[in-house]
Order: C-alpha cells, then structure tokens, then sequence
C-alpha cells in the first residue's frame, strides 16, 4: 500500500488538471500577447485563470498576479514593495516561524539597511497579537506573516493581526504567505486586511512553477522582473499558459466542495493525532496550549484525547509528531520502505541537516528536534491509509528504538 | 591558434622493454576512450615510440586537452602546428607567427631542434638550427638563446608530408596506462578519502571495482546515489567500474546488539573487509583498496588497520597511508569529488559510532567479542553477499 503524507511539500495532480494542460500544451499553444486567434486562446485560459481565483479570493481579476510559484510571490511582495514605498520607512515585521521564501528576502533586505522585527510565537506556533501591536511603529511599511505554518500546521489569527496592523496605520501593508493554507482554510484578503497574498499551484493539487500573488490595487509595488511587459508590466514574461489554466482547475475543484472537504480534513487530522498519541513517546506539535500539556507528558498520554474543537484552531492537514528517542531521517527511510512518505522537519530544508527554526521557536525539547517528523495530508488521504499509517509505526517504534546512537 | 594534432609523450612506459608495445596499445586504447566523449573526429598513430593524435576537421581544443589529462600514462600533450614544405624562407616566416601566437611576452630562451624525418629536405638538422634560431633573434632580439635549458623548445620536424611546429608541453597526469596493471576492488564509502585512493591506484594502471556498503533505512537512498556519483568521476581517469551495493543493515544491528559499542566500527570494518574480499575473489580482483590514512580517526590508527587487516589474506593497497587531509582534499579537488564528497548524507560508518570508540584494539579482544556473534553472522554474511546490486558506472 503506497501512502503519501508528504502534501505539504507537493501533492499529486488532479487528473482533470493534467487533461487540461495537455490539450492546451497540444492545441492551444499560442502565445497569450500574439494578435491572431491563437494567442486570442491562449489569453482567455489567462481570464479564465484570473475570474476563478478572483471569485474564490472575492477580489477583482486585475488584482490576480500569476507568477513562478510561492517563493516568488513572496519575494515579490516583500522586495516589490518595499522598493516601491521605500519614503514610507525602513521597518518591516515578520515571524520567527516564516518559510525561507520570506526569512531570505528579509536578510538581504537587513543588508540593504531595512530593519526587520522577528516576532516570536507562543508555543502552539502562533503569533501573539500584543507582540505585534508592540513591535508595531510609525515607519513600518509592511507586516509579513504565514497563514499556516508548514512545519507545525499552526493557524495564525490573521484577521486580528489585519485589524491590528490597520487600526495602527491604514498605509502599512499586509503580507500574508498562504503557501500550505490556500484550499484549507476560508481567507477572504479584504475581510482580513490583507494587500498581498501568496498562492502556490503545486501545493493544491496543481502543476509546479506556477503561483499567484494577489496585490490588492492600492497597493504600490514594483516588478522584479523585467522585459515584455506582460501582465501589465508587473511580471514580464510570456504567461505559463498550461499551469496557470492547470492551478485555476485545480482551485476549482478543491473549491467546489470545500467545507465538506476541510471538514472531512479535520476529522482525519483528529483520528491521527489520537492515534498517535496513544503510541509511547510519541507527542504532537502545535497544537493549542493545554492539549499541547496534555500530549508532552509522553509517556502517560495513552487515555487522553484532543478534542475537535482542538483541532479546529489548527490548520486541517498538518501534523508534527515527535517521536523519542529515534532520529526523524532513519524513521522517513525506514516508513519510506514500507511505501509511507512523510517528511523530515521541512521538507523544503531538508537536505541540509540543520535545526529548523520553527520547531526551536515553540520551545520544542532538545532532544526531539531531531525526532521530529511531520504528516501532511490531503483531499485523496482516506481513514484507511492513516490506520495502515498508525500500524507500520506501531510495528517500526520498538525495533528502531533498540538501535539508538548511543 | 590552430593546432592539428597531438604528440603525446609518456616516460615510465619506454623503460618497460619487450612488454612496452602492451603499455603502448594500452595507452592509445585509454587515449581512444577518453576521446569518445569529445565532439570531433581523431586518428591515433602510434609511431617511433610516439602516439600522435591527428585531429580531423573541427574539434574543441580546452575540451580535448581536459579529457586527455584524465588518461593515465600520458606525461606530456604537445599541440603541434603542421605547415605545407613551401621552402625555408616559407617555414621561417610561419615559425616566426607561431611563436607571436604562442608567447606574446618574448622575454623567454630558447632552442631550436630539428627532427629530419625526410633526409630529402636541402638542410640538415645543424642548418636548420642555427639558421632559423638567427631569423628568431633578427625578428624578436628580446628573445635569447639557450642551449643547456632553454624556456621554449622550439622543434621542427621534417616529415613526408608536412613539417611539424611544436614547443609547448602540457602537463598529463603520469603514471600507467588503465588495463596494465590487475584489477583491485576499492571499497567506496561516500568521504572525501575512497575516491582519491581509487584514482591514485588507477593511476599505476589498474582497473577499478567497487563497493559499497548501504544500510537502509540508517542511509538514505541520495547516500547511494553519491556514491553512485563520486564512483562515475573517479571512473573518468579509471575507466568503466563494476559497482558492488552491498546490504549492510543486518551485520551492523548484530553487531550493535552482541558486541562492546565501542569496539562497533573495528568489527564493522572487519565484516565489510571479509565482504569486500569475497567479492574481489569472484570478480577476479587481485587486492583491496582503502582510504585510511594513518592515524586520521579511531579506525585508523596502527592497531586498528592491524586489527582490521587481520580477516584480509589479500593485499590491501592504502595509497593515502601517508597523506594529511589536506593533501587529500587537493587532490579531490584535482578529481573533482570534493563537492559530491562533502555533501551531508549520513553513511554506514557514522551512524552507530560510540562517542569513545577503542583507539588500540587489540586483535585478541576483538576476535573474542566476535566469537558472540557466531550463531547467526553466518546466515546474516550470506543474506547480505545475496544483495549484491551491481551497477556498472561507465
């Protein structure tokens, strides 16, 4: 039995998506600037593109930016901007817990004499809005923070961080990276303040390379890219046709059922995580503070259970698990033998063996942060696989923990 | 410039007396391969002791020298010039452009040396010499003669067809000819030091086979993978390698579980040293190769090589016996492995090492703590020679 729980890294194509970007890979292969019927095509596969993520956002089209994927968008919104409101101050605020597509554009923005304030979270992973409202000054221009978390699955109380961050000061702007919570959480950007919102198309069951970045049209924003003059000089370069018509499909049909499937998601979420918690010294990340107490006691956690409401303030499809004693890389490899895919801490990190920063930001004990792996499910994960799951680690715990470094 | 051929020159090869034309086709069979992988079409002649290299219509020059550099044997590639026979004053005028392209600083020394290949020609060698080396002087006077150890060696020679221009020597990397010399079986970990032992040894001539020693789920599918790299640029210089993947998971829990952890990697290394030469036996290799360098970790030191060296009736060739770690990373950074070398992936040495391993094992207590083992390492031995995987890396 293959079980992939690896779909915060990437997930499987819909069938459907695939279909449509063959046939406009095979007959619609005009390009969308060209004059004649071809590129006339290709440019309402673009629209098509545009009204669906316009309708799903409640945003206007013209407000829709397709770019390469998330680390685009994300670099996009924080050095675009910046640049293009650079007389409005030097200040910008973000998270300990960011994905690198933020955390590395604010290092080399640091370079370039921008202050940057990393706001620490709490140790279920989120934000507290105090320390924002703290950090919050007159020169900051922008505020960057992710939905959900992609290691932890913690879901940041944005709509309260908008508010705040508004409520302040109308001008500064609202960056919100919603890579892993696209699809698995209702984000309306207006409702919640927001200017600028990263999407990711391989993350929701879309091709690779492909993204949007929503920029909300008061915004000032400069183009990282130079050259033709696409999509309103924004981000030159002849659209990716295929994927942006294949990421639109795709949103269209994880949207067409979404509260029954973020639903069914959560009901999931919670059979593992009571599963896992009644394996020995096995504990779950990120959840809210008192089941959190609950799960640490590790060894005597058997008899007790997280409850849904629990699990509704966390994001649907992430788990972090940390099991003690065996090291995260060997148990990947020794599920992978057994046909389950999971990851090690970030997936988007891991060839480096380093510390993920997320797990030290929630305080996590030393000796798990390298014994931590993470399960992320989605629409195609099914009970039966999370059992099949649940019975291979029951089986590979006691072995592999008899071998330890010692 | 535009050279159209190639003298290769070699040295330790002519001293091998009646075996030097098996050195000779070995060396035009290595050069053959290597220039397989250059765009171009070459002919190679071997003539008078020399291996000439005719580059027939377009190649790429930087492309050519960098492969030639991997074939062992080679200890000198000449670019040569070839001009038309047009009478003297001709040669002199294309000698004179040749040595404008080929130094265009002319503060150097120099000597002439003909070679009269074709008797015929209206000069002997001695006028050629002088009178050219005084056209030199007349047309560049910064430039100096220099008889006893001249900068240029300026030769040329007088053939049937076409006369020769040739001076520059480009460094090859020496040694023996790859197919001269047995074949050994290099046991290949993933570090910086296998690789560099596997070419050092290639380097006197001998083919190469290899093993690895893979303990999933403790390593991971991109350690092989490594492996699997580094093997494919050590097998430029050594030509194609016989790749063995050897499970390993099994021995090393046994021996987790039966024996002192400090004494882990010592019996570890002898299990992998008994594989290693089972495997070398059936594939007709001749000796073992190891990267150990004396005194580099715990496994290294003289006790522990005795006490690994003990299970081997084979011979264990350790070329970088002798070398600091930084002589060895010079030369993998020669070889190009030092990137692929250090990238992080755990390997089956590092992952159940004690944090005070024995450093002066002594044979006695090692062959008893083993003697625990004796119920199942034979059944295990057997399973694990039963996943031999073998990739052949050309």
């Amino acid at each position: 039995m293959k079980v992939y729980l690896d779909n915060s890294a990437t997930t499987r194509c819909f069938d459907e998506v695939r279909t449509l970007m063959s046939e406009i890979m095979d007959k619609t292969y005009g390009n969308p600037s060209s004059m004649h019927m071809l590129g006339v095509e290709a440019e309402k596969y673009i629209k098509y593109a545009a009204d669906t993520y316009a309708a799903i956002l409640k945003v206007s089209p013209k407000e829709i930016l397709f770019t390469s994927g998330g680390t685009e968008s994300d670099n996009m919104a924080l050095i675009g901007c910046v640049e293009a409101n650079q007389r409005a101050g030097k200040h910008i605020i973000t998270t300990k817990i960011e994905h690198p597509a933020v955390l590395e554009p604010c290092a080399y923005l640091e370079k370039r004499g921008y202050e940057i304030t990393y706001l620490d979270v709490d140790s279920s992973g989120c934000v507290r809005p105090c320390d924002l409202l703290e950090a919050l000054r007159d020169d900051t221009i922008l505020v960057s923070v992710m939905y959900v978390n992609n290691e932890i699955g913690s879901l940041q109380p944005i709509e309260e961080l908008g508010k705040l961050i508004k409520d302040r000061n109308k001008n500064t702007l609202f960056h919100v990276d919603a890579v892993q919570g696209f699809g698995k959480v209702k984000i309306n950007p207006k409702r919640e303040k927001i200017d600028l919102m990263s999407v990711s198309g391989h993350k929701i069951h879309g091709p690779k390379g492909v993204g949007i970045l929503y920029i909300n049209d008061k915004v000032k924003i400069h183009p990282l890219i130079y050259g033709g003059g696409q999509q309103r000089g924004l981000r030159s370069g002849t659209e990716n046709v295929p994927a942006i018509a294949g990421m639109a499909k795709a949103a269209e049909l994880l949207y067409k059922d979404q509260e029954a499937s973020i639903d069914r998601l959560y009901g999931l979420k919670l059979h593992l995580i009571n599963e896992l918690c009644s394996l020995e010294g096995v504990s779950v990340n990120g959840l809210p503070g008192e089941a959190r107490q609950r799960t640490e006691g590790i060894k005597e956690t058997c008899s007790l259970q997280v409850s849904s409401d629990t699990v509704r303030r966390t994001a649907p499809h992430i788990v972090s698990a940390s099991i003690e004693g065996i090291r995260a890389e060997v148990l990947l490899h020794a599920l992978e033998d057994k046909g389950i895919y999971v990851s090690a801490g970030s997936a988007c990190a891991s060839n480096k063996p380093s510390v993920s920063k997320t797990l030290k930001a929630i305080g996590l004990r030393q000796d798990l942060l390298d014994s931590t792996i993470r399960f992320s499910m989605s629409v195609e994960t099914t009970y039966e696989e999370l059992d099949h799951t649940i019975l291979v680690l029951k089986e590979l715990l006691p072995s592999l923990r008899r071998f330890k470094r010692r | 410039m535009n050279y159209t051929s190639f003298l290769i020159k070699y040295a330790e090869i002519a001293i091998k007396g009646k075996n030097r034309y098996l050195f000779e086709d070995a060396l035009v069979k290595q050069i053959k391969l290597a220039l397989k992988r250059v765009e171009g079409d070459f002919s190679i002649k071997k003539t008078q002791g020399r291996v000439h290299i005719e580059c027939l219509g377009e190649y790429d020059y930087d492309e050519t020298v960098n492969e030639l550099q991997t074939v062992f044997g080679i200890t000198g590639i000449c670019p040569v010039v070839h001009v038309e026979d047009e009478g003297f004053d001709k040669l002199a005028e294309d000698v004179l452009k040749y040595i404008d392209d080929e130094y265009p600083d002319k503060n150097h020394t120099f000597k002439v040396n003909c070679r009269r290949a074709r008797k015929n020609y209206p000069m002997d060698s001695q006028e050629v010499n002088m009178e050219m080396g005084g056209r030199i002087l007349d047309a560049y006077p910064e430039m100096k003669v220099d008889v006893h150890d001249p900068d240029i060696m300026l030769t040329i020679e007088i053939r049937d067809d076409k006369i020769y221009i040739y001076s520059r020597i480009i460094p090859g990397p020496g040694g023996m000819p790859v197919g001269t010399g047995g074949k050994a079986l290099l046991l290949l970990s993933g570090g910086i030091d296998s690789p560099v032992a596997g070419y050092m040894i290639a380097k006197r001539g001998v083919k190469l086979d290899a093993v690895y020693f893979h303990a999933p789920p403790y390593t991971s599918e991109r350690a092989k993978q490594k492996v699997v790299d580094l093997a494919r640029y050590v097998s430029r210089y050594s030509g194609p390698i016989n790749l063995h993947v050897i499970n390993f998971t099994d021995i090393q829990l046994e021996i987790y579980e039966k024996c002192p952890h400090d004494e882990l990697t010592i019996i570890m290394r002898r299990y992998m040293m008994r594989i290693a030469q089972d495997l070398a036996l059936k594939s007709e290799c001749l000796g073992l190769i190891t990267g150990e360098s004396l005194g580099q970790v715990a496994s290294q030191t003289m006790q522990s090589l005795a006490a690994t060296n003990e299970v081997c009736s084979m011979p264990v060739y350790r070329p970088l016996i002798g070398f600091d770690k930084n002589e060895i990373i010079a030369i993998s950074n020669k070889i190009d492995t030092y990137e692929t070398s250090i990238l992080p992936y755990e390997d089956c040495c590092t992952i159940f090492v004690a944090k005070h391993p024995v450093t002066k094992p002594n044979i006695n207590i090692i062959k008893r703590s083993e003697t625990n083992l004796s119920e199942t390492i034979d059944e295990l031995y057997k399973r694990a020679i039963e996943t031999d995987e073998v990739i052949v890396i050309s």
